[in-house]
């Protein structure tokens, strides 16, 4: 029996996204090879993951163990490695999160069996596994093969694949006693914390002014400060702007930051990442500003202007500033 | 404490116009400025904040051409005590995967405590490196550290995960770390320190030095082969405004009012 592995991911009693994205896909791969949809589950009182993942895959594998309660890549991987080697699943999904990129490169080597990460689209064509991945920031795309296997795994980068309704599988939930025989020793997880609240809660602006790398300088921070004033907003950035500590932690935008949905969205000397995007593309009306024509976010914004922002920006300001009186 | 730190040399393409090269392989780098890898460079200031405050050593190694010593001398000038270039014909072609077996066979016969990585690098954006070669290792790893403590025996992490969310973790030592940006402010580097730098020697290695045959680096042995590189085809694109600057601007509030978000 042929079988397709995805590995639900949950954290703090939910399971997450990806999971839902990456059992789509599978299904979509899992039919065309003729093989099982088989969700991996991992963890400590999960029945109820257990259930709502019956509806999505053919079959449910649930590994309950207290040392399996937090994510734990020790764990996980020595779990993992007693399953794949034992059920050989012609490819196993992983989501390209914290949690996946902490395990399947560890995980790969350990099997021996070839990896593929951050994937934005996979096919089988005949036996072969062509994937395809976004490099050089997302400003090219490759197609890559992957070294010829009976078993492959992938991890797929997260809001790629939209989440589809499930048509009801009504799956078998199969549970698998812990292989687990040893403690953890390696590795020990301690607790989760959450950075404090600041004073502006840009999740619940109605308009964001956000700036990127492309400001250069936090001397220069005024040019966009005006901007948002003007415009009754408040500043966002990407990454860089808070690693820098120009702006505060809870003003980054991105996956690692605020996901985020205001009426307008004006990114500024922002390149476009994947991590920036999945923070904003759903806001209502996107601006990008970049001197870049060739820029990803211009691919996620609605209006484009491609111009240096230290020329746009006053002239912007100073328009608005005239229209409101 | 003895560090040992991965970087790698890279080119700049955020504000680069990037053509393919004819092969359909690779891009074309003739025109490319290359650098320290960024989550790199944060590696290099970690490891260098550790020697400083407990002693030891800090190593930089780093699979590359001769070019990729500009790096090597970064992280020399920025307080990294050795550095090491592993460089060979038969290298090209290899994925994080094959990369990765090249710095185990070296990195094995080094003392040390810990190794530190960056997070992924910018070009391939593979995000593999750190964690296979703490697996090739045996060593526990621990991926996007936002904080390191030492303790005896041991260091206490946090580590990133997503929405603002972190954790706290405790590892073994010896131990691989995966550094993410914002762990630290990398340090000016002065004129001096550039100077002392190019004085330093950089060990070079090549595919027999470090003891493997042609057939487990390139593309022989590697994951993952590529087939074609190609611009990401155009699904959805903004609209771009066009004319002058004072145009633009008053397309912009025209299109702002209309909407009513002014
Ligand atoms: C695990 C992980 C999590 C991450 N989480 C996040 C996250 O939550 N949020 C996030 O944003 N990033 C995140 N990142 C980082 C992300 O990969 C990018 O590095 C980052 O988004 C790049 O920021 P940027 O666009 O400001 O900078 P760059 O990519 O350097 O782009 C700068 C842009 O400015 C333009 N520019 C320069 N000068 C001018 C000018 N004068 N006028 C106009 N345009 C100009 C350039 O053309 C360029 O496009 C994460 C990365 C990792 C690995």
């Amino acid at each position: 029996m042929k079988e397709l592995f995805v590995l639900a991911e949950h954290r703090q009693g939910e399971l997450r996204d990806i999971t839902f994205e990456m059992l789509t896909k599978g299904m979509e791969l899992s039919q065309k090879i003729n093989a099982d949809l088989t969700a991996v589950l991992l963890g400590h009182n999960i029945k109820e993951f257990a259930k709502k993942l019956a509806d999505h895959a053919k079959r449910v594998l649930i590994i309950d163990d207290a040392r399996l309660e937090n994510f734990n890549a020790e764990a996980y991987q020595r779990v993992l490695f007693h399953l794949i080697s034992e059920r050989k699943p012609s490819l196993t999904l992983i989501g390209h999160t914290a949690f996946g990129v902490d395990l399947a490169p560890s995980l790969a080597t350990e099997l021996n069996l070839p990896l593929a990460t951050d994937c934005i689209d996979l096919d089988f064509e005949g036996e072969k596994l062509v994937v395809i991945r976004q490099v050089y920031g997302g400003k090219v795309n490759v197609k890559a093969s992957l070294r010829k296997s009976e078993s492959y795994i992938v991890t797929l980068r997260p809001a790629t694949f939209e989440a589809q309704e499930p048509k009801p599988q009504d799956g078998d939930i199969v549970k698998i006693a812990s292989p687990l025989s040893e403690d953890i020793t390696c590795k020990r997880f301690i607790e989760y914390f959450q950075p404090p609240a600041g004073e502006v809660d840009i999740t619940k602006a109605d308009i964001i002014v956000a700036i990127g790398r492309g400001i250069k300088d936090a001397n220069n921070m005024p040019v966009v400060e005006k901007l948002a004033e003007a415009l009754g907003g408040v500043l966002a950035c990407s990454r860089p702007i808070v690693d820098k500590g120009w702006l505060p932690n809870d003003r980054q935008v991105g996956t690692s930051g605020k996901i985020v949905k205001p009426k307008l969205y004006i990114a500024i000397g922002i390149s476009g990442q994947f991590q920036h995007i999945s923070g904003m593309k759903n806001s209502d009306l996107i601006v990008a500003i970049n001197k870049d024509s060739k820029a990803p976010i211009f691919r996620a914004a609605d209006y484009g202007v491609v111009e240096d922002l230290f020329k746009v920006v006053p002239s912007l300001t100073n328009k608005i500033l005239e229209e409101k009186h | 404490m003895n560090v040992i730190v991965c970087v790698k040399h890279v080119p700049e393409t955020a504000e680069a116009e990037i053509a393919i090269h004819e092969s359909g392989k690779r891009i074309k780098t003739e025109d490319l400025v290359f650098d320290i890898n960024e989550w790199d460079d944060y590696a290099v200031e970690e490891a260098v904040l550790l020697k400083e405050k407990l002693g030891g050593s800090v190593t930089a190694v780093t699979v590359g051409p001769e070019d990729a010593d500009s790096t090597l001398r970064k992280c020399l000038a920025r307080g990294a005590d050795r550095a090491i270039r592993l460089t060979d014909k038969a290298f090209e072609g290899s994925d994080s995967y094959a990369i990765t077996k090249i710095l185990y066979k070296t990195i094995k016969d080094l003392p040390f405590d810990l190794i530190l990585t960056g997070t992924q690098a910018s070009d391939d954006g593979c995000a593999q490196v750190g964690v296979v070669l703490a697996e090739l290792l045996g060593i526990p790893h621990v991926t996007m550290v936002k904080k390191v403590e030492t303790m005896e025996g041991l260091v206490k992490v946090n580590r990133e995960l997503e929405g603002g969310l972190g954790e706290v973790m405790e590892v073994k030592l010896p131990a691989l770390l995966a550094i993410q940006t914002g762990i630290n402010e990398p340090r000016y580097i002065s004129i001096m320190g550039i100077r002392k730098a190019m004085k330093k020697e950089i060990k070079v290695l090549s595919l027999r030095d470090v003891g493997l045959t042609e057939e487990e680096v390139g593309e022989s042995g590697s994951w993952i082969t590529v087939e074609k590189m190609f611009i990401p085809p155009v699904e959805k694109e903004a609209e771009i405004l066009t004319g002058g600057v004072d145009e633009i601007a008053t397309k912009i509030v025209e299109t702002l009012r209309a909407k009513g978000l002014i």
